[in-house]
């Protein structure tokens, strides 16, 4: 395929007299990289929201995988191959986590496929998932006892559950340790040679410096820059909006 | 355990049911079974939309009186066998079901349990201002005392000839069912179809789909669940299973008035015999319409009918505040901490 996976032209979200979006063009070539910064309520998790669907943006289209996708809903854009995880982490809270991750293996994977999965393939699926994220012995809880950080790598490990061609992780690491993040860090960059486009939002400068192959900046629902990481982070406008945050 | 075992057991279940209530041969048992029946059926029929998928209806008496009228309607205008009235029943209700998820696919919580209880009497309203199922007046269903087993359709139907007849007609007697039987029998049959897709939903694709919009509908949405679809296909399964619980109910009642078919009581039990049994399994609706249905019955005969709502009431407030996932809940925290 010639065109970027993700192509976002002239998109732009109101709440109410609030614009929290205006005119965001960006793309994501199939394979990339991609870190998103910005302060915080720059509009990151809202531009998510309307590449994803979950939010409708007045103006503006979201073209994926060469098709514009802005009339599906969200469900018909995850079994395209988009998936993100949420900030808020929002697992189903009635679910083991070993059926948290059952549910996108059920609802996308098998769609996508056109059959279903054996009982066993997606029992090794699930169990495959939570050895990725170190959630292996928690795979019969619920949520609730999971702790914070649990509670994040299950978010991703859903939307990685989803075999998605583009994963937007939004805040995946806040409150994680060094350490930790090192390791989503590390298993995020694995999964993006194994050939899956990452976007990555996070306020951690270390993992994202580390991650990304490109940077793009989003201030007051508008973005200033869009580059290589290390020029980026030298950019006077970009200094002065994080300065004068 | 597969459905179609689950199916069999609960078939073997049914069928000592029926030759229990025949052994104490008492039409009162029949009767007072016929209305808990009834309620497992409509209980569990709530459970799908309300439990299931957290979608609080409070008009399912509204859905269960479509059925009731159903009947009625063809009662007048061509009698039917009731196997054939409930899967009529069955088809309006759920139509009205898959109707109603339509008008009501973006509203959530409080304002969705609000449109069902608008639906409700605007459908009472309609019934009562149409004169050809009785109106306001009601309607009579004239009953036959007993059904005989091989009626012209099992005739039909087994290609048994009329010289047959004539040689098992000394065990004639054992061939002809009291109608409260055949009623009761009609019941039990539906409770087990109604049981059987509730714990066949549980354990497929559908059944996480609809865990999923309970807990949460945009994280749903995400993980490539259809929201809006499913919610549709449970307001319809639902209505239908309600319509069919209705179906049979005006030759059960004899007279059919639409405040007897639209009653508060049906809305409130099929709420209240979930929550207080437990939501997220179809045991749960099975335990609370048996043990409240058998207390109403025996309440109203001891006491009298008019305390009946007074009971589900008080039992469901207990329910929510000391034991919000019902009895199953209950249950399930002692089995944990005892493993603990
Ligand atoms: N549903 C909403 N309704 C109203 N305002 C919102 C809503 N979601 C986000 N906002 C506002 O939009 C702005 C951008 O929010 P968000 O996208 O969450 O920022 P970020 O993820 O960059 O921190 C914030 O000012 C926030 O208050
Ligand atoms: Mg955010």
């Amino acid at each position: 395929m010639a065109g970027p996976l993700l192509e976002v032209t002239g998109l732009s979200k109101r709440f109410g007299g609030f614009v929290a979006l205006d005119g965001i063009d960006l793309t994501v070539a199939e394979g990339e990289r991609v870190g998103l910064i910005g302060p915080n309520g720059s509009g990151k998790s809202t531009l998510v929201n309307c590449i994803c669907g979950t939010l409708v943006n007045e103006t503006g289209t979201v073209r994926f995988d060469g098709k514009a996708v802005d009339g599906l809903l969200t469900h018909e854009r995850t079994r395209r191959g988009m998936a993100r995880s949420f900030q808020l982490p929002r697992p189903f809270a009635t679910l083991t986590v070993a059926d948290n991750l059952r549910v996108p293996l059920l609802y996308t994977v098998n769609a996508r496929l056109g059959r279903a999965l054996s009982p066993a393939a997606l029992d090794a699926r699930c169990a495959e998932l939570l050895q990725l994220v170190a959630l292996s012995d928690k795979a019969a809880q619920l949520p609730r006892d999971l702790t914070q950080v649990e509670m994040r790598k299950l978010e991703l490990a859903r939307a990685m559950a989803a075999e998605p061609k583009l994963l937007i992780a939004d805040e995946s690491m806040a409150g994680l340790s060094q350490s930790e993040v090192d390791d989503i860090v590390a298993l995020l960059i694995r999964l993006n040679e194994r050939g899956i486009t990452i976007v990555l939002i996070e306020h951690i400068m270390r993992a994202v410096m580390k991650f990304s192959q490109r940077l793009i900046v989003l201030v007051s629902g508008k973005k200033i820059a869009d580059g290589r990481p290390e020029a980026v982070i030298r950019d006077p406008e970009v200094e002065r909006a994080y300065l004068g945050q | 355990m597969r459905t179609r075992v689950f199916l069999l057991i609960s078939i073997a279940v049914a069928a000592l049911v029926f030759l229990g209530a025949r052994m104490v041969n008492n039409d009162y048992v029949f009767f007072a079974g016929y209305t808990v029946l009834q309620f497992i059926v409509l209980a569990t029929a709530w459970n799908i939309l309300g439990g299931y998928t957290g979608y609080v209806n409070f008009g399912s008496a509204a859905f269960f009186a479509l059925g009731a009228y159903a009947t009625v309607f063809w009662h007048k205008f061509y009698p039917l066998p009731i196997p054939f009235l409930i899967v009529i029943g069955g088809a309006v209700s759920g139509i009205v079901g898959l109707g109603m998820g339509y008008l009501t696919l973006r509203l959530r919580g409080a304002f969705f349990a609000i449109a069902t209880l608008a639906l409700a009497v605007v459908l009472q309203t309609l019934v009562v201002n149409w004169d050809y199922v009785g109106g306001s007046r009601g309607a009579y269903i004239i009953r036959p005392n007993e059904i005989p087993l091989i009626g012209p359709y099992v005739q039909y139907l087994f290609l048994i000839q009329p010289n047959e007849i004539a040689l098992i007609g000394p065990y004639v007697q054992y061939l002809v069912l009291p109608y409260v039987q055949y009623l009761f029998l009609l019941m039990l049959a539906l409770a087990v179809i109604a049981l059987t897709i509730a714990r066949g939903i549980e354990r497929s694709q559908l059944g996480y789909g609809f865990a999923t919009i309970r807990d949460d509908e945009l994280a749903a949405e995400a993980s490539g669940v259809p929201t809006l679809r499913l919610k549709l296909v449970a307001t319809t399964i639902s209505g239908a299973l309600m319509g069919m619980a209705g179906a049979p109910f005006p030759y059960y009642i004899g007279y059919l008035q639409p405040s007897s078919a639209f009653g508060l009581e049906y809305a409130v039990n099929s709420i209240a015999m979930p929550m207080i049994g437990g939501t997220t399994s179809w045991v749960g609706p099975l335990i609370g319409a048996v043990l409240l249905g058998s207390l109403q019955q025996i309440a109203t005969v001891t006491i009298s009918s008019a305390v009946n709502l007074l009971i589900v009431g008080l039992l469901l407030v207990a329910f929510v505040i000391i034991a919000p996932n019902g009895i199953i809940g209950l249950v399930q925290g002692w089995t944990r901490g005892r493993a603990k």
